[in-house]
């Protein structure tokens, strides 16, 4: 059969496709976005009637596709690794309720922080709920691990955690599809009260997940993912985790490693062959992507004293991404040495596009900002979070999606007015509107400025929640009228809009701004397509 | 028969379709392949790279390791020399001396131009002006793949058929333009050899 070229994201929405799939929920965040948007192209997957979407952010995500799972369905959610910040609640809670169709959650760590704000590790968001976790080592194995998840997850009527992290996500190679699973009829739980988490049913729940703990422990120790390779070098028992186990292969031309090696892809971690390679090696490596959460299981659990070499003990960078040079130094392999970047490279930073409508309403801004002093201006994540630097330096934090509106109004609650919020239009749909709520409860003395540029900017020009949509939500909050203002940032409207920045400004209460115009990225997109469908 | 390459470049540059097209050469003749490469935050102008590995045997690791890089090829001139610790020693530096310049500290063109002449195996053109020549601002990219087409381990009526199918949409001038581009660009390569 021929082989397809994708991203590990995109083998992950293929498999699901080829695995019975009924529906897909995601927000978009790098580095998972691409799996809801290979679906949202695929052909195939409109063919069976596959529901596919943008959701308003990862926990109305999440819980649309546990709604799914009740009826019967195969349902996945994706999200980056902040985003299960978000959806904790269900997804713990899921843990408890379990699943009925298969439900897997699909969640793209960003060790490094590429594009993110922090390198949480999914894998103890697996380990807090009690869920199988599986972490696929390559493509082919991202494709696999869906089938093989969604069996797991109705073998057991639990929802199944999928990790991986930037360079899988992100990274193409051939692979080779296996067959076709058909969806699955609507069949709701037989218990029509399992998912009634009150206290007396959740005991009971809970319970039912307890005693699966050590079935899902024996998975892992039968797993075909979590595989024992022989060595006769004993003075070193090496385990490595997901891609790590490439690093090391990479080190290895010949692919003969001398030690014995338990290379990891599912979760809990499977005690008895961990066991083996305790006691049959002098010391243990660890390499995993992400946090030493291995390592440090081994060192608590095994603890009798044996030397665990890892982010802890300083063999690798305690933070940062794996990479094949990483793994050889940790071997104790000699390092060749290379040549050096000439003095005279220079940073090239990201920045707003040329013409970007962000830049214009922080020109604005800045200049309606002039005559008070500094750091008042709370921001949050998206395109717009590069005005934090030259030349604009227009915000000064930049913290969790929708924090904008709630930092600025804890700061004014302090007195420290006024205090204004910079959020995008996707960004307000996603986590605003509740901080929003608050303020206007509370008559906060804030300026919003909710930056329209109709698109998910940030990861690659998604379809917004928000659109046409801002206004009306801001006076349904109860934001008065007179108070919800619509601009045009433009070069051309620039004292027009100082000053409607400096009046809003100085009210004492919630007042909206709402700068509109189109991503210019994403306008460019729009018109080569409407070119093409002429 | 494995070879490394690294792309490199600035967001919003395109190297994804120089890679598309190595990435589909390789695959047609049966080949292994692994590229990684970079979505999000970076794409804004910032710069970006992406590891491109092919083999006849099975790829372990889809990042390069340093100084193992057969080939870099630069669609920007300073970003060709910001992969350097990644170049094996007797590897080749194929790239665009046009320079994308998008901030205030830039270096001086001249200085980068001597760092690159440097480089004992390197291969340095205006792939803009070249492209511009042939009446396609826009194949500045390919031209880009061309020079370093016969420094690829991939058959060059491979990247044609591969260039055929990446632009079959766009019609039979846009396809017969860029063929155009990649053998200009590995005509001036073969020539800039024997000087
Ligand atoms: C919880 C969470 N989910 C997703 C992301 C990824 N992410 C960063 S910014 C952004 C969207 C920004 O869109 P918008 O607010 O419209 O601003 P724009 O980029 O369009 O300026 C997303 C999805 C994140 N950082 N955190
Ligand atoms: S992608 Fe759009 S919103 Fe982002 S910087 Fe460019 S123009 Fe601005």
């Amino acid at each position: 059969m021929k082989k397809l070229l994708l991203l590990g994201d995109e083998a992950i929405a293929q498999g699901a496709i080829d695995a019975g799939l009924s529906g897909i929920y995601a927000y978009p965040g790098t580095p998972s976005t691409e799996i809801m948007e290979y679906v949202l192209k695929s052909k195939e997957a409109k063919e069976k009637n596959i529901r596919s979407g943008w959701a308003a952010n990862e926990k109305t995500a999440m819980e649309a596709s546990l709604g799914m799972s009740y009826t019967g369905k195969r349902a996945m959610v994706c999200m980056k690794h902040v985003g299960l910040n978000v959806a904790a609640d269900p997804f713990i809670n899921s843990a408890i309720t379990g699943a009925i169709g298969g439900l897997i959650v699909v969640v793209a760590d960003d060790p490094s922080m590429h594009s993110s704000q922090n390198e949480q590790d999914s894998r103890f968001y697996g380990k807090f709920a009690m869920i199988p976790t599986l972490e696929p080592a390559n493509q082919q194995e991202a494709y696999d691990m869906i089938h093989y998840g969604f069996g797991l997850s109705e073998k057991f009527g639990t929802p199944v955690l999928v990790r991986l992290s930037t360079r899988l996500a992100h990274s193409r190679a051939g692979i080779e599809r296996k067959d076709i699973r058909e969806q699955n009829e609507i069949h709701l739980p037989g218990d029509l009260k399992q998912f009634i988490l009150l206290p007396a049913n959740a005991r009971r729940r809970y319970k039912i997940l307890l005693q699966n703990q050590p079935h899902f422990e024996e998975e892992s120790d039968n797993s075909v993912l979590n595989r024992y390779f022989e060595g006769s070098d004993k003075s070193l028992g090496i385990i490595a985790c997901g891609i790590a186990y490439n690093y090391l292969l990479e080190n290895h031309p010949d692919r003969n490693i001398p030690f014995p090696v338990l290379k990891l892809g599912q979760y809990p971690i499977p005690y008895s062959k961990m066991e083996r390679l305790y006691n049959e090696c002098k010391e243990i490596l660890v390499l995993e992507d992400g946090y030493p959460f291995v390592e440090e299981i081994i060192k608590s659990y095994f603890g009798l004293g044996k030397k665990i070499k890892g982010r802890l003990d300083g063999t690798i960078p305690r933070d940062g991404e794996l990479n094949p040079n990483i793994v050889e130094k940790a071997l104790g392999m000699e390092i060749a040495e290379t040549r050096t970047i000439p003095e005279l490279v220079a940073n090239r930073p990201p920045k707003l596009c040329d013409g970007c409508p962000h830049i214009y309403s922080y020109n604005a801004l800045n200049e309606a900002l002039a005559e008070y002093t500094k750091g008042r201006v709370f921001s949050d994540i998206g395109c717009y979070t590069l005005g934090a630097l030259k030349p604009y330096e227009a915000i000064n934090t930049c913290v969790d999606m929708g924090a904008s509106i709630t930092m600025a109004k804890g700061a004014a609650d302090a007195g420290f007015t006024p205090t204004i919020a910079v959020i995008g239009d996707s960004t307000f749909t996603h986590s605003g509107m509740t901080g929003l709520l608050d303020a206007v409860n509370d008559n906060s003395s804030i300026t919003v400025v909710i930056l329209d540029n109709s698109t998910v900017a940030m990861t690659g020009g998604q379809k917004s929640s928000a659109t046409d949509k801002i206004e009306a939500i801001c006076e349904a909050l109860g934001v008065e009228k007179d108070h919800i203002i619509v601009m045009d940032p433009s070069p051309k409207q620039h004292e027009k809009n100082t000053k409607i920045f400096k009046k809003e400004i100085e009210y004492k209460g919630v007042s909206v701004i709402i700068p509109r115009r189109e991503c210019i990225q994403t306008a460019a997109k729009r018109l080569k397509k409407e070119k093409r469908n002429l | 028969m494995k070879q490394d390459i690294i792309l490199a470049g600035v967001g919003g540059q395109g190297i994804l379709s120089i890679a598309a097209s190595i990435g589909m050469a390789a695959i047609n003749a049966g080949l292994h392949l692994k590229q990684a490469e970079v979505h999000g935050m970076s794409q804004r102008g910032g710069d970006v790279h992406s590891d491109l590995r092919i083999s006849d045997k099975e790829i372990a690791s889809d990042l390069i390791p340093q100084g193992k890089a057969d080939i870099i090829i630069s669609v920007e001139p300073m970003e060709s020399l910001r992969y350097l610790p990644m170049l094996a020693p007797d590897g080749w530096v194929i790239t665009n001396t046009n320079p994308h310049v998008n901030i205030p500290n830039y270096p001086d063109i001249q200085d980068i131009i001597k760092e690159i002449r440097a480089i004992p195996n390197h291969i340095a053109l205006d792939a803009n002006k070249i492209a511009n020549d042939l009446g396609s601002r826009r194949s500045a990219n390919i031209v880009m793949l061309g020079a370093a087409s016969p420094f690829i381990n991939l058959e060059y009526e491979r990247l044609e058929k591969a260039i055929r199918n990446i632009f079959k949409t766009k019609g039979e001038k846009i396809i017969e333009t860029n063929l155009k581009a990649l053998k200009t660009g590995c005509e001036f390569a073969k020539n800039y050899i024997k000087k």
